[in-house]
């Protein structure tokens, strides 16, 4: 992302001094008490020298880098490599300094799926996750239902995102209460033999790494 | 809810199906997650996550449901800010009127 | 601070109602599990959300329930678990 920004409006607009919502249907809408409570906040900060329009700029755009393809392509190393997914669990942030990505100053703890442990992060007290690997979390991980659900009823949280275990399979919630983070490494899916480690990246979604969701082998077309 | 739970700490209680539902960031909620960073970063070390959670539990159960994740952001870390003496309740209030006022002139 | 139990110590989380600011959920209050991880030592996070920041530090546990000790109706598998982070102050010995 350049740091030009003179208007060209795309999906994101990270010029922090610049006020349009982006989407065309809100440009009448008046901005809520909250909305202006952070340009007011945001402006004096600017003006108190406690921060720079330069850094909130860059932080934006650092926020907006930060994708689940971060945990995708360790996610497909690890299929690829076994001795880099047993460091990989063994130790994220070294595995992370291996192939040049830093996975933040917050421990992530990867924790794997077997044949038979499914694990599934959540929680439940406010929405800590593992943004330096995933980026910022979806709506839903935040709502009240499965904040309330996931640790008391995986298996029918589970079954509304469509995944469907069999009791034989032990499943493991970890509520991330403190200072740690979890992500989860999905099993590779069969079929995938000999697909490089970018083909793999691609099967692996968000949501499998929250737990949610398994990833699908390549499609038979 | 008894007053020995607090009200963000839900785990466990009975809710309706999850609704999977997301939406692309607004402008205005990647400005809060920024500064929010930014005063917590090193450098500036104004804002531990811990008193953001703090500041947003302390909103109260009802503004807690009625404001969406970035409103509760933003007015827990406002709150801090005054706390600390960082804002002031009368600059804030004076910035704001006139936020609204530009706003007012010309369309946003 | 030196850590005060160790991986498959079994512990029992206290059964104390705080009315500020902490990170044990109310669920697993009271419930005894076992320790699966020593986490190090972290900042408690009772101080730092207060304005604390030097604070002392206190060691993390990961902690292991199964989630029929956990609800009393737990509709799922018997062998399932959930894992938590517990700090120190948090927890005392299970003496059963």
């Amino acid at each position: 992302m350049s740091s030009d920004h003179h208007h060209d409006h795309g999906m994101y607009d990270s010029d922090p001094l610049h006020h349009h919502p982006p989407q065309p249907d809100l440009e009448d809408t008046p901005l809520t008490h909250h909305q202006i409570m952070q340009i007011a906040v945001g402006e004096l900060l600017i003006e108190k020298n406690i921060i720079s329009a330069d850094e909130l700029r860059a932080q934006i755009e650092f926020q907006d880098s930060i994708t689940p393809a971060r945990g995708a392509e360790l996610v497909a190393r690890a299929w690829s490599d076994d001795g880099f997914k047993g460091r990989l669990i063994a130790d994220s942030k070294a595995a992370g300094d291996e192939i040049g990505m830093d996975v933040g100053p917050v421990p992530i703890l990867v924790m794997e799926n077997t044949p038979t442990v499914h694990n599934l992060i959540v929680c439940t007290l406010c929405s800590c996750y593992p943004r330096f690997l995933l980026g910022i979390p979806p709506d839903w991980y935040k709502s009240r239902s499965y904040r309330r659900r996931a640790i008391s009823e995986p298996r029918k949280v589970l079954s509304e995102f469509g995944t469907d275990l069999n009791d034989s399979v032990e499943i493991k919630v970890h509520d991330s209460t403190a200072d740690m983070r979890y992500m989860v490494l999905p099993m590779r899916p069969a079929g995938t033999d000999g697909m490089s480690e970018a083909e793999l990246a691609g099967l692996v979604t968000r949501d499998c790494m929250i737990g949610v969701t398994v990833p699908e082998g390549p499609s038979k077309a | 809810m008894t007053d020995r739970r607090r009200h963000h700490d839900m785990g466990g209680l009975e809710d309706g199906p999850v609704e999977i539902k997301e939406h692309t960031s607004e402008p205005w909620e990647k400005r809060v997650d920024a500064i929010r960073s930014l005063l917590s970063d090193e450098q500036r070390n104004m804002l531990s996550v811990d008193e953001l959670r703090r500041a947003i539990e302390d909103l109260g159960a009802e503004a807690y449901d009625r404001y969406n994740y970035y409103e509760r952001w933003m007015a827990a870390m406002t709150n801090i800010l005054l706390e600390k003496k960082i804002l002031g309740v009368d600059e804030l209030g004076r910035k704001m009127a006139e936020v609204e006022a530009r706003q007012g002139n010309k369309p946003l | 601070m030196s850590a005060r139990y160790k991986v498959g110590d079994t512990v029992r989380v206290r059964q104390a109602f705080p009315p500020g600011h902490c990170r044990t959920p109310y669920y697993c209050r009271g419930k005894s599990g076992v320790v699966v991880r020593c986490c190090g030592e972290y900042r408690n996070p009772e101080y730092l959300a207060y304005g604390t920041y030097d604070g002392p530090e206190e060691p993390l546990y990961r902690v292991q329930f199964m989630q029929t000790d956990m609800w009393d109706d737990y509709s799922g598998a018997p062998h399932d678990k959930v894992e938590i982070e517990i700090y120190e102050h948090w927890l005392v010995p299970e003496t059963s």
